[in-house]
């Protein structure tokens, strides 16, 4: 058992010695770029609300509506694979991912029905985050109340 | 009379012709390096092949080869006694609904991407020992379908690693017979599933270099061969990271492959401007280069004698997720200019 361990070891530390991976400073810019881009238009798109005299968290809500709006539309002309294909993480961490993550599942498995297709299959990829998203907001919450219940919050 | 020679392979005693192969292939195989040589190449942006669905395309690719395959051969599919067909696919559904208008008596095979090896090496068992004068033997794979049931969706938006490689969207078929043709096996070596640990499913070519390497060596001690003794050895789909992987392996157990070795996967794609990474994968990606590549050059007598080797990578996302690691398996077929 041991030597079949030890041959599994080295083999996989020569595998990921010969194996080439993405240069990741060069990654980080670009995920830097594209993330921040998405970010900017998020910002124009507030600054329009605001200017246009909406409160902060109205001009908020649109600005997520018309991002993921955008993202779904770009989605289903297959051009927001590419951007992440360039950007990564930077086209990911942005709502905008998020829907597309959403999007992709919807469109792909619209073939086998609305109930076992898209019913069952839109949250394949974004399932985990809603789930541990709510679960971990819950358990904040609690917290929360039980650090105001103590007097710690006022 | 046994025809069995060493631990895993067979010498047959009338060598089994290889009557066609046939190529159908999507857009982007088309615009590779092996372009020209594929009997059919859809033009289609959408790689639908006129279907509706991946999978529905998948099995459209499959009749058209099975098709002109015996087509090819100057034959009509009552001169057809056994398929041998498989896919990558739950449950062979490409396979079951690509084939089930022909009305052959057929066996559903699964050997991940060495299917093509395991076809041909039934088939060849078959006619030889006299159980059918004609055989088809065919695979598939297609990038949507694959990518659909052992990835993501295809509009999700992420960075594949560099070790990825890229589904091959094309189906290959070949009629094996007892005479015809200028292409014949003389033996096979198959494989046993070989496991080194390998748990990064986006690295098949690390997963599936062992089992390559594990047959090869067999294939040389079983018919006391060197390397030298093959014009040609393709693996089917290790890509460039498996390929060096392969190499080393063997040269670590006394045989220096480096010169007579190539990769259906490499030869396939070309890396620099069609972004596929290390290079093709697939049931598919062995059986349109054998049948678009290999078997032509072997048939104009180019190469006597060349070892084609199929590589599949055992895995689902069910044991991927589970924790299981990634085996491999491989299946030599020697084929011969005649």
């Amino acid at each position: 058992m041991d030597v079949k361990e030890k041959k599994i070891k080295e083999y996989n530390e020569y595998v990921k010695k010969v194996t080439p991976t993405h240069n990741l400073p060069l990654n980080m810019l670009k995920a830097f770029l594209v993330g921040g881009a998405i970010c900017t238009i998020g910002q124009w798109i507030t600054n329009f609300g605001l200017a246009q005299g909406l409160t902060k968290e109205v001009a908020g809500g649109w600005t997520s509506l018309i991002l993921i709006a955008l993202s779904i539309l770009l989605t289903g002309l297959n051009i927001y694979p590419s951007i992440a294909k360039f950007g990564g993480a930077g086209a990911l961490v942005p709502i905008t991912g998020f829907a597309n993550s959403v999007a992709a599942p919807a469109i792909e498995f619209q073939k086998e029905g609305q109930i076992f297709g898209i019913g069952c299959k839109i949250f394949t990829i974004s399932g985990p985050v809603i789930l541990y998203g709510i679960f971990t907001s819950w358990l904040l919450g609690l917290g929360y109340y039980i650090l105001m219940k103590v007097g710690v919050i006022l | 009379m046994t025809q069995t020679v060493g631990k895993q392979s067979l010498q047959f005693d009338k060598a089994v012709h290889i009557l066609s192969g046939s190529s159908v292939v999507g857009k982007k195989e088309g615009e590779g390096p092996l372009g020209a040589y594929f009997d059919v190449v859809d033009d289609g942006d959408d790689q639908m092949f006129g279907e509706e669905t991946w999978e529905e395309a998948e099995s459209a690719l499959q009749k058209e080869a099975a098709q002109l395959a015996i087509v090819k051969a100057k034959l009509t599919k009552d001169d057809i006694r056994y398929i041998y067909a498989g896919d990558l696919l739950g449950q062979l559904i490409a396979t079951s609904f690509g084939l089930s208008q022909l009305q052959l008596p057929m066996f559903g095979l699964y050997g991940a991407c060495s299917t093509m090896g395991e076809a041909l090496s039934l088939g060849a068992m078959t006619v030889c020992a006299g159980y059918a004068e004609h055989v088809l033997s065919l695979a598939s794979s297609h990038f949507g379908s694959a990518e659909k049931q052992f990835r993501f969706p295809l509009g999700y938006a992420n960075q594949r690693p560099l070790s990825a490689t890229w589904t091959v969207t094309g189906s290959g078929a070949f009629v094996l017979g007892t005479k015809g043709g200028k292409a014949r096996i003389t033996g096979i070596t198959t494989g046993k599933i070989v496991d080194y640990g390998i748990k990064d499913s986006m690295n098949m070519g690390a997963s599936m270099s062992p089992a390559a390497c594990d047959t090869i060596f067999q294939n040389f001690q079983d018919f006391q061969r060197q390397p030298e003794d093959y014009d040609k050895i393709f693996t089917g789909d290790l890509g460039y990271i498996g390929q060096e992987i392969l190499i080393k392996l063997l040269k670590d157990k006394g045989y220096d492959i480096s010169k007579q070795h190539s990769d259906c996967g490499i030869e396939i794609y070309d890396r620099q401007t069609q972004d596929t990474h290390s290079g093709g994968s697939g049931c598919g990606c062995s059986a349109v280069t054998l049948a678009a590549h290999i078997l032509p050059k072997v048939e104009r007598g180019e190469w006597k004698r060349v070892l084609f080797v199929p590589t599949g990578a055992l895995h689902s996302t069910v044991s991927f997720n589970e924790g299981q690691a990634v085996p491999g398996i491989a299946h030599a077929v020697v084929i011969e200019h005649c």
